[in-house]
C-alpha cells in the first residue's frame, strides 16, 4: 500500500467539479482511494481525517490542486496518474441546448407549442378518454386510436369537440390523412379532390388507394372511429366530417364508408347527404341502395366499385382506366380444378372492413357463412379459433388481439391459423389481405410466404389443388414495394387480386360448383 | 374559418401521445411531432385518477383555480426583508429550554436516522441539558424533551434542522403580508451540527456562535433600519450564477457585503470581526440557510387557502418527507419515505455511506430555485448529470409542475424566463413529473457529517395521500 501525492501549483477545478472527478477517479483500476481537491484547509482536514497527509499535502496552498492517491504497488502509479489526466482533460460537449425539448403531458407541450393542431392518443383504453379530454381543452383536433373508451366517454368527447369546431376521430380510428399527411394506419396517396369520411379504417385505406390506383387523389380522409354511426354516438363526427368536407374548397366528391348505421343515424347522414352541394357516393357495406338514391346520394355496393364513382365524379374518365375487370378465364379453370369436397373459402384478414367486404359478396351466393364479426348471431363463431363452411376471421377483433399487437404489425397468430386451414380438405381457397402502408408491418408477404409454399406443397402432394389469393392494399409510393410484394406472391404460385372487391369476387367464385356458376 | 378549415390549410403539427412509431412516420412525411414522454396518470392507479376527474369538474375546478392564482401571488408577491438576528428562544413562536426543533415532518427521537440523532444528542450537550452524548441519549429518550418540526414554529432548519432554544436564528419579516419566518446560522465547514457530527469541536463552534457571531449579527443588524431586501438579493445571486441551494458563492458574497458595514459599526473588537469575516469566507453556505427563510416566508403567507391545490411545504427528517398543500391549513402533513439523494462523493465515502435525504432546504425548490433554478447555475452541473442541458432540462420541466413563472426572480439562460413557481398537486399525479431537489449528503451515522451533494425526489406517496385528502375534504 503507497500513498503518491501529485501537487499542481496554481491551478483551479471548483468543487462540484472536483467531487464529480474524485468519484470516477475512485473507480480507476489499481486505486484503493484518490482525492483530488483543492489545497484548502477544509480540505486538509478531510485528508487528515482519511489518514493520507503527506509533507507535500501539507505544503499545498489553497490555490494548488492536490491529487492524492493511496494505490496498491508503486508500479501502477504512472499509469493511474495518466488516467486521472486523462479525466480531467476530457473532450467538452460544446453543442450547448442541442437537446430536444420534451413533455410529460398534453397541456405542457400545447402551451409551448403554439402552432400544434393535432394530438394523436394510443394509450391504455383506461386513461384514454382523459388524455383526449385534456387535448380537445386545449383546442387541439384528436385522433384516438385506443379503443376500450366507453360509449359515454365517446358521446362527452364528441360534443365537447363539436361545440368546439374541432376533429374528434376515434375512438378506435385507425385511419386519417389531413393535408396529405397520413396518421397511424395509412397510405401514401396522391393530392386531390376527393373527401372521404370513414367510421371503418381498413375501408377507406382501401377507398383511398383505389382512388389514387384509377389517378385521382385524396383532398382529407377523416376517421370517425367505428362507433360513430351506433344509435348511442348518432354519427357526430359522420355529420361534421361531410359538413367540413363540403366546406373544403379542395374538396369537390365526397365518399362515405362504414358498416350500415343504426337507422335513426342512417337517417340523419342520408338527410345530410341530401343538403351537401357536392356529390356524394355511399358505401355503407351490406346497406340499402334505395334509401341511398332516394337521398340523392350515389350507392355503392363495394369498394372498388365507390372508389370508381368518386374518381369519375372527380372528371376523370372512365374510358381512360383500366378497372381491372374479373379474370373469368382464370375462374373457370380454377373451378374445373377443384375437388367435390373443396367447397369452402377461408378469408383471414388483418383489415376488419377487407373481411366484412368479402364476406358479404359471400352471403350473395351462400348461407353458410360464419365469421367472428358476423351480425347474424346464429352465424357468428362460438368459437372463433374454430373454423366451420365459409368461415372469415378478422383477427383484428379483440379477441385475437388481447395482449398482442394488431395482425397489421404482428403477423403470427395469422400464420398459424394459415397452416390449420390449409390442411382442412374441405377448403378450397384462402383469402388474405396484406396491408402496406405507415403503421404495417414492412414485409407482410414475406412474413407470410414460407407457410404459403409449404401449404402449397402439402396440398400438392395430398392431390389437392388448394387456391390462395392475396390482395395487397397498398400504393407504388408505400414503403413496403407494392410491386416487389406482389411479386412474392405470385412466385409462391399465390392469386394476386387487384382490389378487395375483387379479392371477395375471386374466393366466391372460385368455390361456387356447378349450379350456381 | 372554422378549426377544421383552419386545419386542412395549416400545417400539420402534432402531438403525440402513446405509441412512439406513429411519430417516426410523422417526422419521415417532414411533419413536425413532438413525442410525449408520457406516463399513465397516477401512475395508472383508478383512486387516483377517479381524484384527478373530481378535481376538473368544472365548478370545483374553477374554484381551485382561483385558490391557486391566489396562492402563487402570494407567493410572488411576498417580500422578505432580513431584519435582524435573535436567540431562538427570545423569538420562536413555543420555543422553550427543553424545545428541540428539527427538520421535516413530526419524527418521535426512535425512529430518527443517525445524522438526526447525532444533531439532537449534540445540541442538548450545547444546551447544558447533558453532560456528555451518552448522557444526552438518555434525555433525548426520557421523554423530557419536546420534539417539534421547525415547520410548525414558522421555522426552517437545513438538514437535520436542529435548532434549541439559544441558537441565533434569522428572522425575516414578509414587508406585504407580515408573517415572519426563522432559521438558524449556518456553521460552514462539512463537521458540523446539521449534518450530524457532535464531537467537542462541533459545541466550541456553536459555543463561539451564540457568544460571538450571532450577536455581532444581532447588533449590526440593529443598525440597519431598513433592513436586507432578501428577495432582490436572491435575483441578484441567480443572475451571478447561484441556484441558492447547492451553490450559494455569489449569494453569500452579497450578503455578507450587506452586512459588513454595519458589523464593523458594532462593539465587537477588530480581532472577534476578523474571525468572523474569516468564518463567512470559510464555507460559501453562509447564505445558504437564509435563502430558506426568504423562501418559508413566502410560502407560509400562501399556505391555508381553501380549495389550493399549491404545495406550500417540502420537508424530510431523513426517515419521511413530508410535504404541506396550502388548501390542507394548519400542520396537516402527508409523508412518504424520504429517499437516498444520488451525486458526487466526498473523496472516501461510498453511495452506501449516505443517509436518507433529510432537512427542511427542499423549501428553497417548493418556492422554485435550487433544483428548479438548475438551469442558472451551469458551474454546479457535475450534481445532476453533467451537462448544461440536463442543467436546462430540468428547469424547463418543472415548468410542467408548476402554475407559474415568478417574474421578480429569473433565469438569464432561459431568456429570463422567472423561476417556476407553486407546485400544483395536481399536476404532479397527472404528469407522474416529480419535483427535482440539490442537496447534500449527510453521512448514515451519527457524528460525522457532511460527504456529498446531488439530487433526489419526494416520494409520489407524499402527493398521492395530499390529492386524496384533497378530495376528500371537499
Amino acid at each position: 500500500m503507497t500513498v503518491q501525492v501529485l501537487i499542481k501549483k496554481n491551478t483551479y477545478i471548483d468543487s462540484v467539479s472536483l467531487m464529480s472527478l474524485s468519484t470516477k477517479a475512485n473507480e480507476i483500476e489499481g486505486i484503493e482511494q484518490a482525492i483530488i481537491a483543492m489545497g484548502t484547509e477544509m480540505n486538509k482536514e478531510v485528508i487528515e481525517n482519511a489518514g493520507l497527509m503527506t509533507e507535500d499535502t501539507e505544503a499545498a496552498a489553497a490555490s494548488d490542486l492536490m491529487i492524492i492517491v493511496k494505490m496498491a504497488s508503486r508500479e501502477e502509479g504512472e499509469r493511474i496518474f495518466e488516467e486521472i489526466h486523462e479525466l480531467m482533460n476530457k473532450k467538452k460537449d460544446t453543442s450547448l441546448g442541442t437537446t430536444e425539448k420534451t413533455y410529460s403531458t398534453i397541456q405542457a407541450a400545447a402551451e409551448d407549442i403554439p402552432d400544434a393542431n393535432v394530438a394523436v392518443i394510443a394509450v391504455n383504453g383506461l386513461y384514454a378518454a382523459r388524455e383526449a379530454r385534456k387535448a380537445l381543452e386545449e383546442n387541439l383536433h384528436v385522433m384516438l386510436f385506443s379503443d376500450n373508451v366507453s360509449v359515454e366517454d365517446e358521446i362527452s368527447l364528441k360534443k365537447l369537440a363539436h361545440e368546439k369546431g374541432l376533429l374528434m376521430m376515434g375512438p378506435d380510428c385507425g385511419t386519417a390523412i389531413i393535408g396529405n399527411t397520413a396518421l397511424c394506419f395509412a397510405n401514401k396517396v396522391r393530392k386531390g379532390n376527393i373527401g372521404i369520411v370513414g367510421a371503418s379504417g381498413t375501408g377507406s385505406q382501401e377507398l383511398s388507394v383505389r382512388i389514387h390506383d384509377f389517378g385521382g387523389g385524396i383532398s382529407q380522409l377523416i376517421g370517425t372511429g367505428g362507433r360513430d354511426l351506433s344509435e348511442a354516438v348518432g354519427g357526430v363526427m359522420m355529420l361534421d366530417g361531410i359538413e367540413a368536407l363540403e366546406q373544403d374548397p379542395n374538396t369537390d366528391v365526397i365518399v362515405v364508408v362504414s358498416k350500415p348505421p343504426a337507422s335513426k343515424v342512417e337517417e340523419k347522414v342520408l338527410a345530410k347527404v341530401k343538403q351537401c352541394k357536392k356529390p356524394v357516393v355511399v358505401w355503407f357495406i351490406g346497406g340499402s341502395e334505395e334509401k341511398v338514391k332516394a337521398a340523392g346520394g350515389h350507392f355503392a355496393k363495394m369498394s372498388k366499385e365507390a372508389a370508381l364513382q368518386a374518381v369519375v365524379l372527380s372528371g376523370i374518365d372512365e374510358e381512360t382506366l383500366d378497372t381491372h375487370p374479373l379474370n373469368i378465364q382464370l375462374i373457370k379453370e380454377t373451378q374445373v380444378k377443384m375437388k367435390p369436397e373443396q367447397r369452402y373459402i377461408r378469408g383471414l384478414f388483418s383489415g376488419g372492413t377487407l373481411c366484412d367486404e368479402a364476406m358479404h359478396i359471400a352471403l350473395e351466393k351462400f348461407d353458410n357463412v360464419y365469421s367472428n364479426i358476423q351480425p347474424d348471431p346464429a352465424y357468428r363463431l362460438k368459437d372463433a379459433s374454430i373454423s366451420q363452411a365459409h368461415t372469415f376471421i378478422d383477427l383484428g377483433d379483440d379477441q385475437f388481439t388481447q395482449g398482442k399487437p394488431h395482425p397489421m404489425i404482428d403477423p403470427s397468430t395469422r400464420i398459424e391459423r394459415f397452416k390449420e386451414e390449409a390442411r382442412d380438405p374441405s377448403v378450397g381457397v384462402i383469402v388474405m389481405d396484406f396491408v402496406l402502408g405507415f403503421g404495417s408491418h414492412e414485409d407482410p408477404v414475406g412474413a407470410m410466404l414460407p407457410a404459403i409454399i409449404d401449404a402449397k406443397q402439402e396440398a400438392e402432394e395430398q392431390g389437392r389443388s388448394l387456391e390462395i389469393i392475396g390482395y395487397v392494399l397498398g400504393t407504388e409510393l408505400d414503403s413496403q414495394n407494392l410491386e416487389g410484394q406482389i411479386n412474392k406472391l405470385q412466385a409462391a404460385g399465390a392469386v394476386h387480386a387487384s382490389s378487395s372487391q375483387n379479392a371477395g369476387l375471386l374466393a366466391r367464385e372460385f368455390v361456387v360448383k356447378g349450379e350456381k356458376s | 374559418m372554422t378549426r377544421i378549415q383552419e386545419l386542412f390549410s395549416d400545417q400539420l403539427n402534432v402531438i403525440n401521445v402513446g405509441i412512439e412509431s406513429f411519430s417516426n412516420d410523422l417526422r419521415e412525411q417532414n411533419t413536425p411531432v413532438t413525442n410525449l414522454e408520457w406516463m399513465p396518470p397516477g401512475g395508472g392507479n383508478p383512486k387516483l385518477i377517479a381524484a384527478l376527474d373530481k378535481l376538473e369538474e368544472p365548478d370545483m375546478a374553477k374554484k381551485i383555480e382561483a385558490a391557486n392564482k391566489e396562492a402563487v401571488e402570494r407567493i410572488i408577491q411576498s417580500q422578505p426583508i432580513l431584519t435582524g438576528y435573535e436567540q431562538a428562544i427570545h423569538v420562536v413562536p413555543g420555543m422553550t429550554k427543553t424545545t428541540i426543533l428539527h427538520a421535516g415532518p413530526p419524527i418521535e427521537w426512535d425512529r430518527m436516522n443517525g445524522p438526526m440523532k447525532g444533531a439532537v444528542t449534540g445540541a442538548i450537550v450545547f444546551e447544558g441539558l447533558a453532560k456528555d452524548l451518552k448522557e444526552a441519549e438518555e434525555v433525548a429518550s426520557s421523554g423530557s424533551i419536546t420534539f417539534s418540526p421547525c415547520h410548525e414554529h414558522n421555522c426552517v432548519g437545513s438538514m437535520a434542522g436542529v435548532t434549541s432554544a439559544s441558537m441565533f436564528v434569522h428572522i425575516v419579516e414578509n414587508k406585504t403580508y407580515g408573517n415572519i419566518a426563522y432559521t438558524n446560522l449556518s456553521e460552514q465547514m462539512s463537521k458540523i451540527l446539521r449534518m450530524g457530527a457532535n464531537d467537542e469541536t462541533v459545541i466550541e463552534r456553536l459555543n463561539w456562535m451564540r457568544d460571538v457571531f450571532g450577536p455581532m449579527l444581532r447588533d449590526a443588524m440593529k443598525l440597519n433600519k431598513e433592513g436586507i431586501d432578501l428577495r432582490l438579493m436572491l435575483a441578484q445571486a441567480l443572475h451571478m450564477g447561484d441556484e441558492c441551494h447547492n451553490r450559494n458563492v455569489a449569494g453569500t458574497t452579497l450578503l455578507i457585503q450587506a452586512l459588513t458595514p454595519y458589523i464593523i459599526q458594532t462593539d465587537f473588537t477588530v480581532q472577534q470581526q476578523k474571525e468572523v469575516f474569516e468564518f463567512v469566507l470559510s464555507s460559501d453556505y453562509f447564505s445558504g440557510p437564509t435563502w430558506m427563510a426568504m423562501a418559508k416566508c413566502a410560502l407560509d403567507a400562501a399556505h391555508g387557502i381553501e380549495h389550493s391545490t399549491i404545495v406550500t411545504t417540502m420537508a424530510r427528517n431523513g426517515t419521511d418527507f413530508g410535504i404541506r398543500v396550502s388548501g390542507a391549513p394548519g400542520d396537516t402533513w402527508f409523508t412518504g419515505p424520504a429517499q437516498l439523494v444520488i451525486g458526487p462523493m466526498f473523496a472516501g465515502y461510498k453511495p452506501e455511506d449516505s443517509g436518507l435525504d433529510i432537512g427542511d432546504s427542499a423549501i428553497t425548490e417548493t418556492y422554485g430555485i435550487g433544483g428548479f433554478a438548475m438551469a442558472t447555475a451551469p458551474a454546479i452541473v457535475a450534481l445532476v448529470g453533467g451537462t448544461i442541458d440536463d442543467a436546462i432540462g430540468y428547469s424547463t420541466k418543472m415548468r410542467e409542475i408548476t402554475t407559474a413563472e415568478n417574474p421578480n426572480v429569473t433565469i438569464p439562460m432561459l431568456d429570463f424566463m422567472g423561476i417556476p413557481s407553486g407546485i400544483d398537486v395536481r399536476k404532479v399525479i397527472q404528469s407522474g413529473v416529480l419535483p427535482i431537489i440539490n442537496t447534500a449528503i449527510a453521512h448514515k451515522e451519527a457524528g460525522v457529517g457532511m460527504i456529498g451533494a446531488g439530487i433526489t425526489h419526494p416520494p409520489m406517496e407524499a402527493f398521492e395521500k395530499a390529492i386524496l385528502h384533497l378530495v376528500e375534504s371537499k
